[in-house]
C-alpha cells in the first residue's frame, strides 16, 4: 500500500508542476459545468417565449409531462449536457495516463523503477488510481457545482427535479467512475506500447469516440438517454472495464518495454 | 554471492549473452568489461531480474533469477546507465519515492544521510532537473543504496562525467567497496577497473577472460623485466636467454628486456648471470603493460 501510496503522489507531483496539464484538467470541467448553467440561465427568460418548437420532435415524448414547453427544451438541452459531463471521465485520464508509462521511458526512468520490489499490479494499480481519482472527482464537483447552480438559477421544481433524475445519478456516479477506468486502462495500455508521447495521447483519445456517436445520436434525435438505456451502458462498460484492466495487465510486459525502448 | 551458469539471452536472431559462467563471492569488485553492445547492460538486467534469461541460470545470494525475482530486487541496488531521475521533483522526493519502493524502514533517516553523504545536502529542494550531470549520477548513486543493499550494479557509474565528478564517483565506490559490498562493475574506463577492480571479466556476448588486473597482464602478455646496464649488446641477451627460465630476452639501446614468469624468484639470477657476464646493472624494474594493452589485445584476438 505504501508503494502504490508514493507512487500516486509522485504522479501528482509531476502532473501538477506541469501548469499546461493542470489546465487541461481544470477547464474542461469548469467548460462542461458553465455550459449547462449559462443555458439555463439564458432559456429561463419568459420572453423568448416557447421554445419547445426548436428541439427534435422525438424529444418531445420523452419530455415530463408536467414540464411546459420552455422547460422541455431547457430540460432537452441540459440533457445533451449530461453526455458532454461524461466525456470529463474519459478525457482526463488521457491527459495523465497516456503519459504514464511512455512518459517514464521517456525520461529513462522506467528502469529504476522496475528494478525496486514494486510489483506489476501494485504500479499499475497506482497509475490508475493516480489517474482515476482526479477525474472522478472533477466529474463529481462539477456536477455538484452544477446541481447547485441549476437550483439557484431554475425557478420551475418540476423541472429541478427532472433534472435530478436518477439517471443523471447513476450517470455521474456510476457510469463516470467506469469511464474513467476504461479510458484510464486504455490509455495505459496504449502508453505501455508506444514509444512516443504525443502519440500515447492521440492515441488514447480514440477512446472517446463512441460517447460522441451517442452525443450525436441523441442531438439528431436517433438516441434518447434513458434509464435504461444508460444502465444498459453501465453494464457493458463494467464487463468492458474488467477485460481491458486484464489486458492492460498481459499487456504490461516488463522485458518488452524494456528492451524494446531505445 | 553472485553466480551464474551458462547464462544465455537470446532476443530474436541476436545472442546477446552466450552460456555466462561466473562465480563472484562476497566483498568483490568484480569489473564486467567489453565493448558497446557486447551484452554487459543485458547482464546486468538479468542479473537484477529486471529480464529473464532464455536458458541457464543465475543466484544471486542464493535466490534464483527467474523465480524469486521480487526478493532479487529487494535486495540489490542497481546504478543504471542513465541516471532517470524524475527532473520536475525535487532531489529529496525523488529519493523518497525510492526509499518507500524499496521498503526502507526509516526513508527520511534514509534520504537525510545518503543527500549529505553525497554531498547533496544544500540542494535537496532543488529540481534534479536543474542538477549538472555529475550531481545527476551522485543522486542516483544515492538512490541506489537508500536500502543498504550487500550487492550493487554499477553500469557504467561515470560515463560522461568531467574528471573531477568521475573521480568523486570513483572514491565513492571506493568507500564502497571498502564496507564490504559485493560489487558488479560494468565500465568502459579501463583505469577505473585497473584501479578498484579485485577482478576483471573481458566480455563479448561470451566470457573471454576473467582474473585479476595484474594476472590479466602476465597472462596476455607474460612478465617482463627492464634491466638497465651502463652497456647492452645482442651477445649478453643470447646469453640471458639461454637460462631455462627465460621466455625471451631483448637489447633496446642500454636495456635488456626479459620475458619470465616468475619475476621475484628469477631476478636475483638473472642479476648474478649479468654481473657475471661483466655487465654494470644500474636499475631493474617491471614493465607493466596498462589493462587498455591487454583488453585491446583481447578484443583483436576475438576479431
Amino acid at each position: 500500500m505504501d508503494k502504490i501510496k508514493i507512487i500516486i503522489r509522485k504522479e501528482w507531483a509531476e502532473v501538477f508542476k506541469n501548469r499546461m496539464v493542470f489546465f487541461s484538467i481544470i477547464f474542461m470541467p469548469l467548460m462542461m459545468t458553465a455550459i449547462p448553467l449559462i443555458i439555463l440561465y439564458a432559456t429561463g427568460d419568459s420572453s423568448a417565449g416557447d421554445l419547445s418548437s426548436q428541439m427534435p420532435e422525438q424529444f418531445s415524448r420523452y419530455c415530463p409531462q408536467n414540464l411546459d414547453g420552455t422547460e422541455c427544451f431547457q430540460f432537452y438541452m441540459v440533457t445533451q449536457f449530461m453526455f458532454m459531463f461524461m466525456l470529463i471521465p474519459l478525457m482526463i485520464p488521457v491527459n495523465i495516463a497516456a503519459y504514464s508509462i511512455v512518459g517514464e521511458k521517456t525520461t529513462r526512468s522506467l528502469e529504476p523503477l522496475l528494478a525496486t520490489p514494486i510489483t506489476t499490479s501494485e504500479l499499475l494499480i497506482a497509475k490508475n488510481l493516480a489517474a482515476t481519482i482526479p477525474a472522478v472527482l472533477a466529474t463529481w464537483i462539477g456536477f455538484a457545482i452544477f446541481a447547485i447552480g441549476a437550483g439557484i438559477i431554475t425557478t420551475s421544481r418540476s423541472l429541478m427535479l427532472a433534472l435530478m433524475d436518477p439517471l443523471w445519478l447513476i450517470a455521474i456516479f456510476i457510469v463516470g467512475p467506469l469511464l474513467a477506468i476504461l479510458s484510464v486502462n486504455f490509455s495505459i495500455m496504449v502508453s505501455s506500447r508506444v514509444n512516443d508521447p504525443r502519440v500515447a495521447e492521440q492515441l488514447s483519445a480514440v477512446v472517446i469516440i463512441p460517447l460522441l456517436v451517442l452525443f450525436f445520436g441523441q442531438i439528431s434525435g436517433f438516441i434518447f438517454l434513458s434509464r435504461q438505456l444508460i444502465l444498459v451502458i453501465a453494464a457493458v462498460l463494467l464487463v468492458i472495464d474488467v477485460a481491458i484492466i486484464y489486458m492492460a495487465v498481459r499487456l504490461f510486459q516488463r522485458e518488452t518495454i524494456l528492451t524494446r525502448w531505445k | 554471492m553472485i553466480h551464474t551458469d551458462n547464462l544465455t539471452k537470446q532476443f530474436q536472431s541476436t545472442l546477446a549473452v552466450d552460456r555466462l559462467t561466473l562465480d563472484i563471492p562476497e566483498g568483490e569488485v568484480f569489473g564486467f568489461l567489453g565493448p558497446n553492445g557486447a551484452g554487459k547492460t543485458t547482464t546486468v538486467r538479468m542479473l537484477t531480474s529486471l529480464i529473464a534469461p532464455t536458458s541457464g541460470t543465475a543466484t544471486i545470494n542464493g535466490l534464483q533469477v527467474g523465480r524469486d525475482d521480487t526478493a532479487i530486487r529487494r535486495m540489490v541496488g542497481i546504478l543504471t546507465e542513465t541516471p532517470g531521475m524524475y527532473d520536475n521533483l525535487s532531489a529529496e522526493f525523488n529519493l523518497e519515492i525510492y526509499a518507500h519502493l524499496y521498503e526502507v524502514s526509516d526513508p527520511k533517516g534514509q534520504v537525510d544521510k545518503y543527500l549529505r553523504l553525497l554531498g547533496l545536502w544544500d540542494r535537496r529542494y532543488d529540481e534534479a532537473g536543474t542538477f549538472s550531470k555529475g550531481m545527476k549520477q551522485k543522486l542516483a548513486i544515492a538512490r541506489a543504496l537508500l536500502h543498504e543493499p550487500r550487492i550493487l550494479f554499477l553500469d557504467e557509474p561515470t560515463a560522461g562525467l568531467d574528471p573531477e565528478a568521475a573521480r568523486l564517483v570513483r572514491d565513492f565506490i571506493a568507500e564502497l567497496r571498502k564496507e564490504g559490498r559485493t560489487i558488479f562493475l560494468c565500465t568502459h574506463n579501463l583505469d577505473e577497473a585497473d584501479r578498484l577492480c579485485d577482478r576483471i571479466g573481458v566480455f563479448k556476448s561470451r566470457l573471454l577472460v576473467v582474473d585479476s588486473p595484474a594476472r590479466l597482464r602476465s597472462q596476455v602478455f607474460g612478465r617482463k623485466v627492464v634491466f638497465h646496464l651502463k652497456q647492452s649488446d645482442e651477445k649478453l641477451a643470447q646469453n640471458i636467454s639461454t637460462l631455462p627460465f627465460v621466455h625471451d630476452a631483448k637489447a633496446i639501446e642500454n636495456k635488456l628486456l626479459v620475458t619470465l614468469d616468475d619475476p621475484e624468484t628469477h631476478n636475483p639470477d638473472i642479476i648474478r648471470a649479468l654481473v657475471g657476464a661483466g655487465a654494470d646493472v644500474q636499475f631493474v624494474g617491471e614493465l607493466r603493460h596498462s589493462l587498455e594493452d591487454v583488453y585491446l589485445r583481447l578484443m583483436q584476438e576475438t576479431k
